[in-house]
């Protein structure tokens, strides 16, 4: 089954970005296609590679990174949240690109389930 | 009947407002993608409950909070053949509004006609 | 359809909410703060036990064991499931609701 995956907050309040990643991955392994990823609201930050996590903390950033690199993972960011939230190309992490709501529409359009994962 | 509904590769997409207006965003960014989602000749449905009837309460003025006023675009669904409106029942009684409290004309659905609503979806865009 | 729940009752009414419109039947799983819904010995123990003779209810052993509780202190009828579970109930259960 193809599956959208909505990510609505960002990683270092809630854990919603985390659910989804974990979501992601078990979705992945049995098989599944991930349509795409996308990441609305504070999601966005999910993809902020200037933030520094804890060494002792996981950097989802980078894993979310991972998974769009070496797993082909399209991972996109909304570009009028993003812009509010100072989210641009040039502190984009490895992995995610930068489009419009029309990508939402566009893969919720050809996937069997759409998931929002929020506060 | 909308043209969309008519379409079979059309498909329904819900977007739920559940929130109050202002006190946080994401009221706001639900009617930004639905909008979107407008131009995409989906079947649309456009949901209020709980808190999200707050959202469709006439005359707000965001004035002295300095913060845009984005309910003034719910007035744009229209323009977008987004004619689907519904508000919940209980939600709106709990909070002693009636539709003519409202901005916008909408059809009041009980729980479980938007409960039978949900089940029909394919995409349920909520925030 | 299925509804995910993620929030703690004693905090949100979003359990509420989904509980008021989804229908009988439907798939409800209780996931991140949500779990405790799900819970023996709480205040919301006999509204759990109700939720699950009509809905089938789950819980995310993850954030269970996350928050310090297991699976056998769930209520009678709440379906234990990993995150390979949940993937399941996705695309097993028509459209997804998410009560954020």
């Amino acid at each position: 089954m193809k599956f959208t995956v909505i990510v609505n907050e960002g990683p270092f309040i809630h854990q919603a970005a985390d659910s989804a990643y974990h979501f992601v991955n078990a979705a992945l392994a049995k098989g599944h296609e991930i349509e795409r990823v996308f990441f609305y609201y504070d999601g966005v930050k999910n993809a902020n590679k200037v933030s520094e996590p804890q060494s002792d903390d996981r950097d989802i950033v980078k894993l979310w990174g991972k998974l769009g690199s070496e797993k082909g993972v399209d991972l996109v960011v909304c570009v009028a949240a993003a812009l509010r939230r100072g989210v641009k190309q040039e502190n984009l992490a490895e992995g995610f690109r930068i489009s419009g709501l029309g990508q939402l529409m566009q893969a919720c359009m050809d996937s069997d389930r759409t998931i929002v994962f929020g506060d | 009947m909308s043209d969309t509904e008519d379409d079979a590769s059309a498909k329904k997409f819900m977007f739920l407002t559940r929130k109050a207006p202002h006190g946080t965003i994401y009221a706001h960014e639900i009617l930004e993608a639905m909008l979107i989602c407008g131009a995409y000749e989906q079947d649309i449905t456009a949901l209020f409950i709980d808190d999200g009837v707050y959202c469709l309460k006439k005359g707000q003025d965001t004035k002295a909070i300095n913060i845009k006023n984005f309910a003034k675009a719910y007035g744009a669904m229209d323009g977008y053949d987004i004619e689907k409106v519904y508000v919940d029942k209980s939600s709106m009684e709990a909070r002693g509004l009636t539709p003519k409290d409202l901005m916008l004309d909408v059809e009041v659905k009980t729980a479980e006609e938007i409960g039978r609503l949900m089940e029909e979806q394919d995409v349920i865009i909520t925030g | 359809m299925l509804h995910l729940v993620n929030k703690s009752p004693f905090e949100r009414r979003s359990m509420e909410s989904c509980l008021r419109f989804a229908a009988k039947g439907s798939a409800i799983l209780l996931y991140e703060d949500g779990v405790v819904a799900g819970l023996k010995g709480t205040a919301f123990a006999d509204l759990a036990l109700g939720m699950a003779k009509h809905y089938r209810v789950y819980a995310l052993v993850p954030d269970l064991a996350a928050r310090g509780f297991s699976e056998s202190q769930l209520v009678e009828g709440i379906t234990p499931v990993g995150y390979d579970g949940f993937v399941d109930l996705v695309a097993e259960n028509g459209p997804v609701q998410s009560w954020v």
